[in-house]
């Protein structure tokens, strides 16, 4: 009885995950991003690519650190061999520095516009080409509405979309499946050799949509991933699972 | 500069030219025949038939009189102006000034035209040799003016080419029909025995006028020069050009996409037929009030794909203000391009449909925007990190040397250097402590120094010492000394960069 119960709610879930956008597995060409625990915090376990995703970098250092993060995840979402847009009103990326994240600099399209509201209007016209990998734009303020818009076109052409969020005072609610934070940590260290050593990230999830916020500590190293939780992380996670579960 | 004309006189056009089509009609005698009213007259007729003393204006049934077995061949109207515009297109290559000289001749202004051919001579001789060689009968003539060049390619005897301003002295023994007056006052000048220019050009106008009416006097005003007496130019058709006419004056969005549609729809299966792609076309609306609007769209790759021109147009039809309404429609394709079949791909492993796809979202962006908003980066033979990327526009570029991954280099470069404030020891180790922006950063790790050394044949100035430095939160930057350490004064120290 309580067998069944079960399979009767988690069939309801699936139908409102598919009615919120959010595909099962096996749809729309998923892949393996090197990073199996963050997988985990989202619905079915798996990283939702066509969708939108926000990442929080209000600082230039928070935003150096989102760079690296954003650059290696799409590495891997282009590996299937398509392109990438990057769309932004002030740019400061620096394109000769991202071959050390996995992507050919040259595989990158900038569209540098003056106005917020160009930006908005030209990541809706690149979400809408099926062909692009990642459309990652650079933007201040977007509205709820707005951000619907996105998500609307996104459903329909299976782009992922990246928005990273210059300013925080502009913080507003939005669709997007996901909230990050990426904040730079002290470089991992090799061998206790002087000198910098791997990038190393701390990543929150400060939400997510029908999924588990959390944080995490990833490093970056010879062209992957390397994940790690802290310690206090991990046992409220296991707690929350089991109040989940 | 004196302007200067040639007159083409094709004295059987219509006989050559059905001799050149029909070979086995050469050498025999030909005639056109055409309905006039309720007889049939000769319209026009080839040499042999001119010797034998058939002429044109002759009713037909006498032609036959004369010769039973002659050929006659049905004239159409217009023929002739077709042929001649057709013979004038080509003439484009000696002159762009061509105009038709109905029934039976060609005009050419050729000012500033005859010495690529090595002068008026040779530019004359090569005229004739090539028309007389495709097998027209021809001869022409050059002058100050176009009546006096039409003049003497017909009547002239002397020489076909008359030096500036010696035109009058060339028509005054030429006979009075050279002046191209009409029937009636040809019989009356020949009536009042009055067979050459020469013996009326100088006659008071007031005299000439009240016998033989305001045409002579405007001819002979023609002649000599006194009166402007322009050619009407062929002008070679825009190949893509549509234009839509509108019943009512069209005012609103809707009628103005439709029209667009229209237009485009023509133009796209056009294009598509002839395997050519369009780069750039105006759209001309003709407003009831006598203004022109124009709007303009370019295209990165040559495109005949109408919906997406359609959507180009789309962003700009907000510019169109029709006010009382819009009566015409032009849509012009100023660039056309050949489309090949796509072979380069963009980027290494992209598909064609993705190529297309990009093209089109880049083209409605700087159709929007404006141009200068693409970027793309290929590397640079340059340590200088400024310059180490080069902005390209094409899409399809190949870098020539490898992306340099050997040094670090930040995420986040900033356009212009920030100066800070810095502890470091010397001679050249990493700072201790710096202050940007009225923080303070303690550096726990550091890399160090990379020295690039400016480019001394593209700028002056100090060299930089970069110093990748990480705080104890774990930020890391990217810092410079610029020159050396000078002994007497604190040396200037940048932040650059964020590394990820």
């Amino acid at each position: 009885m309580l067998q069944q119960k079960k399979d009767i709610v988690e069939a309801l879930q699936k139908q409102i995950l598919l009615l919120q956008g959010v595909k099962p597995s096996g749809e729309g060409g998923v892949q393996d991003i090197g990073l199996p625990q963050i997988c985990n915090a989202f619905p079915n376990g798996i990283f939702p690519s066509g969708a939108i995703h926000e990442f929080l970098g209000c600082n230039m250092e928070d935003a150096a650190a989102s760079g690296g993060f954003i650059t290696a995840l799409m590495a891997t979402l282009m590996r299937t061999g398509t392109n990438c847009i990057w769309i932004s009103t002030k740019r400061t990326l620096y394109p000769a520095s991202l071959n050390a994240f996995g992507i050919s600099p040259d595989r990158l399209l900038f569209i540098d516009l003056k106005s917020e509201k160009d930006v908005l209007w030209a990541t809706e016209e690149a979400l809408k080409c099926s062909s692009i990998a990642v459309v990652v734009s650079e933007l201040d303020e977007i509205s709820f509405a707005q951000s619907r818009r996105l998500q609307l076109v996104v459903e329909k052409s299976r782009v992922t979309g990246f928005l990273i969020r210059r300013n925080a005072e502009k913080l507003s609610n939005t669709i997007c499946v996901a909230r990050w934070k990426i904040t730079p940590l002290p470089s991992r260290e090799i061998d206790d050799l002087p000198g910098l050593g791997f990038p190393n990230w701390h990543v929150a999830l400060l939400k997510v949509r029908n999924g588990l916020p959390g944080s995490w500590n990833v490093s970056y190293l010879n062209g992957a991933f390397c994940e790690e939780i802290p310690q206090a992380e991990k046992q409220f996670i296991e707690e929350k699972r089991r109040e989940a579960i | 500069m004196q302007k200067r004309y040639m007159s083409i006189w094709f004295s059987h056009l219509l006989t050559d030219w059905i001799c050149l089509k029909r070979p086995q009609l050469k050498d025999k005698p030909v005639i056109f025949s055409i309905k006039l009213g309720n007889k049939i007259v000769v319209s026009a007729a080839s040499r042999q038939a001119e010797e034998l003393g058939i002429n044109v204006g002759m009713p037909l049934a006498d032609a036959r009189a004369i010769l039973p077995e002659l050929e006659v061949l049905d004239d159409k109207l217009g023929r002739t102006a077709r042929l001649l515009k057709a013979l004038g297109t080509w003439c484009i290559r000696y002159s762009p000034i061509v105009g038709i000289d109905l029934p039976d001749g060609l005009m050419l202004e050729i000012t500033g035209c005859t010495h690529l051919w090595g002068g008026e001579k040779s530019y004359l001789k090569e005229v004739v040799n090539r028309l007389r060689g495709a097998g027209y009968q021809v001869r022409a003539a050059i002058s100050d003016t176009v009546a006096t060049s039409w003049a003497v390619a017909r009547f002239g005897k002397v020489s076909p080419i008359i030096a500036p301003g010696k035109h009058i002295d060339a028509l005054l023994p030429l006979p009075s029909p050279a002046l191209r007056l009409s029937e009636l006052n040809l019989q009356k000048l020949s009536k009042l025995g009055l067979y050459r220019i020469g013996s009326f050009i100088n006659m008071p106008a007031s005299v000439l006028r009240r016998r033989f009416g305001e045409e002579i006097i405007e001819r002979i005003r023609k002649a000599i020069g006194d009166m402007p007496d322009p050619i009407t130019p062929i002008i070679l058709p825009d190949p893509f050009s549509e234009r839509l006419p509108s019943m009512e004056p069209i005012n609103t969005r809707l009628g103005i996409e439709i029209a667009v549609e229209k237009l485009m729809n023509i133009l796209c299966k056009r294009l598509q037929s002839e395997g050519k792609g369009l780069r750039q076309a105006t759209l001309s609306c003709y407003r009831v009030d006598g203004k022109i609007i124009r709007v303009q769209i370019g295209t990165n790759q040559p495109s005949s794909n109408a919906t997406h021109l359609l959507k180009l147009f789309g962003l700009k039809i907000g510019d169109i203000a029709p006010k009382m309404g819009i009566e015409l429609f032009i849509l012009d394709a100023q660039k056309v391009e050949d489309t090949q079949a796509r072979q380069e791909a963009f980027w290494l492993q992209a598909d064609n449909g993705g190529n297309r796809e990009i093209a089109e979202l880049i083209d409605r962006i700087c159709g929007k925007v404006g141009e200068n908003t693409i970027h793309r980066y290929l590397p640079q033979q340059h340590y200088w990190p400024e310059r180490a990327i080069m902005a390209v526009t094409s899409l399809t570029l190949k870098p020539e040397i490898p992306w340099r991954s050997d040094k670090p280099r930040p995420v986040q470069l900033l356009g212009k250097p920030e100066e800070i404030e810095v502890t470091a020891p010397i001679p050249d180790y990493p700072p201790m402590v710096f202050r940007y922006r009225d923080k303070i950063h303690q550096v726990k790790k550091a890399d160090g120094p990379e020295r690039i050394e400016r480019e001394w044949w593209l700028d002056a100035g100090e060299h930089r010492d970069y110093y990748s430095v990480e705080d104890e939160l774990g930020k890391r930057y990217w810092l410079f000394r610029s020159g050396h350490y000078a002994g007497d004064k604190p040396s200037k120290w940048y932040l650059h960069g964020f590394f990820a």
